[in-house]
C-alpha cells in the first residue's frame, strides 16, 4: 500500500510541474497495476538538474528550413571555391563530381525529371535532390570535413554554401549567402518530396 | 558494400594531410580480435580443460564475423547465415557508422533535453540508470538493408550481404516519455531531433508520438552495456523505425514545432518512386522475411533439409511465413518459433524433402496487420527499380542439381 500512496503523491506533483492537459497524459500513470514499479514512485526533479544556458549554446547547433538557427555571417561563391579546393576537393574532387564513395555534389541532371525512382543509374547531388538549402549549412557545419567536424567557422561554411549553390546553378555567382539569404533559397527538387502513405494492412505502396 | 569508406581509403585520402584525428580515435582492438589457437587433445575426457577466464571467447573452430572490417562510413553485415534462433550475439550485431565508432567516458557523458520545454534538462549515464528501466526485444534494421539484393543481385550473394543489417536482442533503458515529462513538454512541440555526440553529430527528426508510445533512451543490449559501436554508452532506440532514426551516442534531444530536414532525412533515407516524386519519413520498416538456411554459398544433399530463416514486422507480430519451394507456384504455412513478439525477429522452420532437382525456395512474410510481403515483381512496378530504401520484396534461392544454393530466382 505504500508503494500505492508514493505513487500518487507523484503523480500530483507530475501534474502540478507540467501544468496542461496537453502534457499530462493520465493513462501513463495508471498503466502501473500488479505491483509493478512506476513513473509515479520517483518524484519529478529529483533526477537529473537544469541545463546551463551555455551548455545548451554550446551544442544548440540544428538549423531548420525557417533560418532558425542560422549564425551571423556572410559567404560568396569566389570565397568559398578557394574554400572547397583546400578542404573539400581532396574527397568530393575539384568540380565537386565526387570519388569513390565520397558523393558528387554538383549537377542537376536529370534537371526538371526527377526520374530517380525509375532510373537506378542516376545519381543524387545537392542540385537534382537537396530539397531545402538551410540543410546545406546544417550539415556542413556539424558534420564536414570527415577528418576535421566542427572546424569550419560561420563564414567559411557560409561561403562553402554558397559555392556549391552557385555551383549547381541556383543562385547567382554574385550572390551573397547569410541568415537571411540562406533560407529564401528555393532549391529546384523542393516540391518533389511526399509525407509517408504507407499504412499497413493489405495495401502495398 | 555500396558506400563505405575503407580506412586505407581515408588514410590515403584525408587523414594523412590532416593529422589522422579521427582514426587516432578508432578502436582497433574489435578488428583486429582473431581468436586463439587452442591445443586440442586427442582426448578432452582424459586431461583437465582449461581455467575460468573473465570474458570468454569464441570456439577458434567457429568462423562467424561481420564483413566487411575497417570502414568508419558504412556498413558492416551481421553474418545471419551463420546464426540460429532470433537473438543477435552483441559481437556479431551489424554495424553502420557515419564517422566511425565515437568513444565517450561514461563519466563525462550527458543527455540534454530542451527546445520547447518548461525546464530544459541535463541527465548524467547514472541518472538514467536511477530511472525505473523497462527491458524489451526487438529488432533494429537499416533502411538500406537489401540494397544489394535488390540493386545488384549477384548469384554469390550471401544472406548477410543481403539482408545482415537488421539484428534483434534485449533492449533496456528509461522510456524517453519519462525524461520529457521531468523537462515538461511545451504545447506546440509537435516533433523531436535527436542527435549523436560522434563526429557525424547525426541528427533526426521524430514526431512527438513517437517519444509518448515507445521510444527508449537505451543503456544496454542482451544483458550488458551498450557495445560501443551499438552506440555505448546510450543511444536512441525507435522500436520498429529504421535504425539510422535510433541516435547512437545520443546526446541531445531537442523539442521542436517543425522538421528540421537534416541530411539524412532529405538527401538520404528518402524514398524516389516512380511517378516522380521520394518518400520522406518512410519510418516504419515494412514487413520482410529471408530464408538464411539453406543459402549461398552452402551445399545440399538430397533428402532431408530444414528450410530456416527470419520474419519480422516494424508494424508488430509477424502473423505467418510461407514458404514455396516451387518459385512460387505454391506456398505452405511454415512453423513460427514461440514466442512471437511484436517487432522482433521470427524464427521460421519449414522441413522438406528435396529430390535433388533444380528449386526456387522463397519465404513470405505476412504481420498482424495483414501486410504480405509483396513479390519482385510487384515491388519493382510499385516502388521503381532506382529506389533507395526500404527494399522488403521477397527473397528467393535457387537450389541448383549439383547442390550449390545461389541467390535469386535463376531458371
Amino acid at each position: 500500500m505504500t508503494v500505492r500512496i508514493v505513487g500518487l503523491v507523484g503523480a500530483l506533483v507530475f501534474a502540478t510541474a507540467c501544468g496542461g492537459a496537453d502534457t499530462a497524459r493520465s493513462d501513463d500513470r495508471v498503466a502501473h497495476s500488479s505491483g509493478q514499479l512506476a513513473r509515479g514512485d520517483v518524484p519529478l526533479g529529483t533526477i537529473g538538474r537544469v541545463a546551463t544556458a551555455a551548455e545548451i549554446q554550446a551544442w544548440d547547433i540544428d538549423v531548420n528550413p525557417t533560418g532558425h538557427g542560422l549564425p551571423i555571417g556572410r559567404g560568396t561563391h569566389d570565397s568559398g571555391a578557394q574554400l572547397f579546393a583546400a578542404k573539400c576537393a581532396v574527397c568530393h574532387g575539384a568540380r565537386g563530381e565526387g570519388m569513390a564513395i565520397y558523393p558528387k555534389l554538383i549537377g542537376r541532371e536529370p534537371h526538371d525529371d526527377f526520374a530517380f525512382g525509375r532510373d537506378p543509374k542516376l545519381v543524387k547531388t545537392i542540385g537534382n535532390y537537396w530539397p531545402y538549402s538551410t540543410t546545406l549549412f546544417d550539415y556542413v557545419r556539424r558534420a564536414m570535413p570527415l577528418n576535421a567536424p566542427g572546424s569550419l567557422s560561420s563564414n567559411e561554411v557560409y561561403n562553402l554554401v554558397a559555392f556549391l549553390l552557385a555551383e549547381n546553378g541556383i543562385i547567382a555567382r554574385d550572390s551573397v549567402i547569410d541568415q537571411r539569404t540562406l533560407p529564401a533559397v528555393r532549391m529546384p527538387a523542393r516540391k518533389r518530396f511526399v509525407r509517408d502513405d504507407r499504412t499497413g494492412g493489405s495495401a502495398f505502396r | 558494400m555500396s558506400e563505405s569508406i575503407s580506412r586505407r581509403a581515408l588514410l590515403a585520402g584525408v587523414a594523412v594531410a590532416a593529422g589522422g584525428v579521427v582514426l587516432d580515435q578508432l578502436p582497433l582492438s574489435a578488428q583486429n580480435a582473431q581468436p586463439a589457437q587452442a591445443s586440442v587433445p586427442p582426448d578432452p575426457s582424459l586431461v583437465p580443460g582449461g581455467p575460468t577466464t573473465p570474458v570468454s571467447a569464441r570456439s577458434p573452430f567457429e568462423s562467424a564475423v561481420r564483413t566487411p572490417a575497417g570502414v568508419i562510413t558504412g556498413p558492416a553485415y551481421s553474418p545471419i547465415h551463420q546464426l540460429t534462433g532470433t537473438i543477435t550475439p552483441s559481437d556479431l550485431m551489424f554495424e553502420r557508422h557515419h564517422a566511425g565508432v565515437a568513444v565517450i567516458d561514461p563519466a563525462k557523458y550527458k543527455l540534454l533535453v530542451h527546445g520547447l520545454v518548461d525546464r530544459p534538462m541535463v541527465f548524467t549515464l547514472d541518472d538514467l540508470r536511477r530511472f525505473p528501466s523497462v527491458s524489451r526485444v526487438h529488432f533494429l534494421e537499416c533502411s538500406g538493408n537489401g540494397r544489394n539484393g535488390y540493386r545488384d543481385p549477384k548469384p554469390e550473394l550471401t544472406a548477410q550481404l543481403v539482408d545482415g543489417l537488421t539484428s534483434n536482442g534485449e533492449w533496456t533503458g528509461v522510456p524517453l516519455a519519462t525524461l520529457l515529462r521531468e523537462v515538461g513538454v511545451k504545447r506546440g512541440a509537435t516533433w523531436f531531433l535527436g542527435e549523436g555526440g560522434d563526429a557525424s553529430k547525426l541528427s533526426r527528426s521524430i514526431p512527438i508520438e513517437k517519444a509518448w508510445d515507445d521510444a527508449l533512451v537505451a543503456y544496454a543490449f542482451n544483458g550488458e552495456p551498450l557495445r560501443p559501436a551499438n552506440g555505448y554508452p546510450a543511444r536512441l532506440f525507435l522500436p520498429g523505425f529504421e535504425a539510422n532514426t535510433s541516435i547512437k551516442w545520443l546526446r541531445r534531444i531537442k523539442l521542436i514545432d517543425q522538421p528540421n530536414m537534416s541530411r539524412d532525412e532529405t538527401a538520404k533515407y528518402t524514398d524516389p518512386l516512380p511517378d516522380g516524386t521520394a518518400r520522406q519519413f518512410s519510418f516504419v520498416m515494412d514487413a520482410k522475411s529471408i530464408i538464411t538456411q539453406p543459402s549461398y554459398p552452402a551445399r545440399v544433399a538430397p533428402g532431408w533439409i530444414e528450410i530456416s530463416g527470419l520474419a519480422w514486422s516494424g508494424r508488430g507480430k509477424i502473423a505467418r511465413v510461407e514458404v514455396s519451394t516451387d518459385g512460387g507456384a505454391h506456398w505452405t504455412d511454415a512453423a513460427l518459433q514461440d514466442p512471437v513478439l511484436s517487432r522482433a525477429h521470427t524464427r521460421f522452420r519449414f522441413p522438406w524433402r528435396w529430390n535433388g532437382k533444380p528449386a526456387v525456395i522463397m519465404s513470405r512474410a505476412t504481420d498482424e496487420t495483414g501486410y504480405v510481403q509483396p513479390t519482385l515483381e510487384v515491388f519493382q512496378a510499385t516502388r521503381g527499380r532506382g529506389t533507395d530504401f526500404h527494399f522488403n520484396h521477397i527473397r528467393a534461392w535457387t537450389l541448383r542439381g549439383d547442390g550449390t544454393v545461389v541467390y535469386g530466382a535463376r531458371a
